[in-house]
């Protein structure tokens, strides 16, 4: 049957199709779905694990205990869990592995634009690369018998147009896959130096078998082009790009299998052709390989390693016209902002007018560091306020300590925030952490994490208690505040900033995009009342704007949080 | 045959997802070579959101670059002038008259350009302009403008109304079929 999916739902049908049992990941745009859409098959396991390092261990778990398993992450995911990631690639599998990475190409929703195929370069380990739906199916659910047949993990790279652009799937049975024994072997899983060391010319030796098999891999191949003048070599989703441009003129080698690369078929391919270019996104990985092999080729001397290309960017690329079209009067920008009603916004607000220094943290809330809160210093990477705020405490002593915070949410003080805690509470440096609890994994879509109650299917779980954990790592005081109360907020703030020790707010109110959460009926501006003051616009709430020098609510955003109306020192702002 | 290029464009939140989901199982079902691009995440906080369909014999880039899109869809008038540069010669913009003011507009930083279509009418597009929020709110929700929206772009497609009304049952949950139903009626007959 043929269906029109996304390339991480067709991803998550060709795993199912090829035998999947386990599943565990952690969200991360552009990767969330696949996880999400394999949850929906109830004849396997699958779970949010609390961070990449612990879903890439479990399903390694899995795999070892006998089902086939997989884990999905954001490209900055792997860098969690990179540590099982090198040494997975010494024991190998029982049952096929596979570990699926998202790139973010352009950072559409990312911190940074790395380029995830230097792990498989680095951990030593085959990596696939699909360029469409229909490839992410097809890739997907042959990874395992790969995995299975070289006793390794396999790596499956997409990025963020492959992730969310929808083309067509024929999908297929699921094939009836018989665990696989659980023989105990120490000098394959026990990884210490003695094993260690024998396993790791294994490694090498499935590596050189990998690059003979990507000599005859069905998903390395060559489109025949009609004009031998120019060859290019791509993968992924520049492939589409390359062909929207050249149709069938220009012979393309087209690679699947993005590590080992075939060096005899690129040798052929390029001797074939007059000129040689390599079109890939970020990196000029596959440039670096072939230039190692003495072979002249070009690619980063036309292409940036910055940023998304597109049909555009290859023709440009190649001296081609782009389309004709116009240059409209530019036109103000539309930048992600807080939701009407986000219960973060309260908070942010507080912190802004409090002048305190903010470590902030990766989720829905690195959006306090725009106009007009502006309220935010610092956001490095999952975890990093708790702990930065540590460093920049002990670094600076009195002149921070009582003058600057941590903020993070629920879902990441779970996955990396609480480790920081412990060093806080154990190496004692005077920090006020704030823990942003909205009940939800909200940035990536609302996925369930361990302080919901709820597991990934939204039935009971096993629930977190923020207040306990904190205590029992050492915090002695933890205070809880509803960041819809804006004078509590400041009362709580002033508090912890002046104590003398460690402390913990948590700024505890379920996101206002969740179904279970009422809303109000819109608040009203009483213009008569309305001095126009603006005072209402220093919250920065999208449903406020300013009409005829009054303030205007507008009540299909609105959801009657209240925080404006206790920003009006006249009343005019009513429920 | 060529391929066929329709931009959506609009607020995050605004439902421009299931607008393209629904072009795209209409197409589908249609017998075309389908691809639809979306971008999750960040962009969806109220930010400017972009959708691309692009259908035909055979689709390669799921992207539509400058002066590529046969036809904008735009569900708020200032996002219609942002991505006007993605419009092909001879294209149409289909566009909600719908202001919804952008964050520096909010905080005083900068003004809405209030004479935005007018401009781009004035360089030779076809601007095809309806008010697709009251057309929404006949139909039974604010929520419905996507709908009604797809409805108006229905009028440049040759593909008969039931095949339409067959999509939208396979794309909307069944207790919104109806509403839907309504919406892209209203659309359709503006």
């Amino acid at each position: 049957m043929k269906k029109l999916m996304i390339g991480n739902e067709a991803l998550a049908r060709g795993f199912y199709e090829g035998g999947i049992g386990v599943v565990s990941s952690y969200p991360g745009t552009p990767s969330t779905e696949i996880t999400e859409f394999l949850s929906g098959y109830r004849d396997i396991y699958s779970e949010w694990a609390p961070n990449e390092k612990v879903a890439a261990e479990v399903a390694f778990g899995a795999s070892l205990g006998g089902k086939r398993s997989v884990c999905c992450m954001k490209h900055v995911g792997l860098n969690v869990a990179a540590d099982p990631l090198f040494t997975l690639s010494y024991t190998g599998v029982n049952a096929g592995m596979v570990l699926c990475v998202a790139d973010d190409p352009a950072m559409h929703s990312s911190q940074n634009e790395q380029d995830s195929r230097h792990y498989a370069i680095a951990a030593k380990l085959p990596m696939l690369e699909p360029a469409d739906s229909a490839e992410a199916h097809a890739f997907a659910k042959a990874s395992f018998d790969l995995s299975e047949q070289f006793d390794t993990l396999v790596l499956m790279r997409i990025c963020t147009r492959i992730a969310h652009s929808q083309s067509i799937v024929d999908m297929g049975e699921r094939a009836d896959v018989p665990d696989k024994e659980y023989v105990k072997t120490p000098s394959k899983y026990i990884m210490m130096p003695a094993y260690a060391k024998a396993r790791h010319p294994i490694v090498e030796e499935r590596m050189a078998k990998l690059a003979e098999y990507a000599e005859n891999c069905p998903f390395n191949r060559i489109d025949a082009g009609t004009d031998k003048s120019l060859g290019i070599i791509t993968a992924g989703t520049c492939y589409q790009y390359v062909k929207e441009v050249f149709g069938d003129k220009v012979p393309v080698l087209k690679l699947g299998m993005v590590h080992p690369l075939p060096e005899k078929m690129i040798r052929d391919f390029a001797a074939s052709v007059d000129r040689l270019v390599v079109v890939e996104e970020l990196d000029g990985v596959i440039e670096s390989f072939v230039k190692n092999l003495g072979i002249p080729v070009e690619g980063k001397n036309l292409f940036s390693p910055i940023g998304e290309y597109s049909q555009a960017v290859v023709a440009k690329a190649f001296g081609l016209p782009e389309a004709a079209h116009a240059t409209p009067d530019a036109v103000p920008g539309r930048p992600p902002m807080m939701c009407a009603g986000c219960p973060h916004r309260g908070l942010f607000y507080t912190l802004s007018k409090n002048k305190v220094t903010v470590i902030g943290d990766i989720g829905c809330y690195t959006l306090g560091a725009v106009a007009p809160l502006n309220a935010v210093d610092s956001v490095l990477c999952m975890g990093a306020s708790v702990s930065g705020l540590h460093g920049f405490n002990k670094a600076r002593g009195e002149a921070s300590e009582g003058k600057s915070v941590a903020v993070i949410g629920d879902s990441t003080f779970m996955h990396s925030g609480v480790t920081g805690l412990i060093d806080i509470a154990y190496n004692g440096s005077n920090s006020t952490v704030i823990i942003l609890d909205n009940s939800i994994t909200g940035m990536t879509g609302h996925q369930q994490n361990p302080t919901t109650g709820m597991d990934i299917h939204g039935d009971p779980a096993g629930k977190i208690d923020l207040e306990a954990l904190c205590h029992a790592v050492g915090i002695r005081r933890v205070a809880v505040v509803d960041p819809y109360d804006l004078a509590a907020c400041d009362k709580v703030l002033k508090e912890e900033l002046a104590a003398k020790e460690p402390s913990v707010i948590i700024s505890r109110r379920p996101c206002v995009l969740l179904k279970s959460v009422k809303k109000n009926p819109p608040e009203k501006v009483n213009a008569d009342k309305c001095r126009g003051c603006r005072a209402c616009m220093q919250i920065g709430c999208p449903a406020i704007s300013f009409k005829d020098k009054k303030a205007v609510i507008d009540a299909t955003l609105c959801v009657g949080c209240g925080v404006c109306n206790q920003k009006c020192a006249f009343g005019a702002i009513e429920a | 045959m060529k391929t066929t290029s329709v931009m959506i464009v609009g607020v995050g939140g605004q439902g421009s997802l299931l607008a393209s989901r629904l072009l795209g199982n209409l197409l589908t079902a249609e017998g075309y070579d389908v691809k639809v691009s979306e971008v999750h995440g960040m962009s969806q906080r109220g930010g400017s959101v972009v959708t691309y369909v692009k259908f035909g014999e055979k689709v390669y880039s799921p992207i539509i670059d400058l002066g590529e899109a046969d036809f904008i869809v735009s569900f708020e008038k200032l996002e219609a002038a942002r991505y006007a540069s993605c419009l092909k010669d001879g294209g149409t913009v289909v566009v909600n008259t719908q202001q919804i003011d952008p964050m520096p507009v909010i905080t005083g930083a900068a003004e809405y350009p209030a004479d935005a279509l007018d401009k781009l009418a004035a360089g030779g597009m076809h601007i095809d302009a309806i008010d697709a929020l009251s057309l929404a709110e006949k139909a039974g929700s604010a929520r419905a403008v996507n709908i009604v929206l797809m409805g108006r772009l229905a009028k440049y497609f040759g593909i008969p109304e039931e095949k339409w009304l067959a999509a939208i049952e396979t794309t909307v949950a069944p207790k919104f079929v109806e509403l839907n139903k309504a919406a892209f009626d209203l659309g359709y007959h503006a």
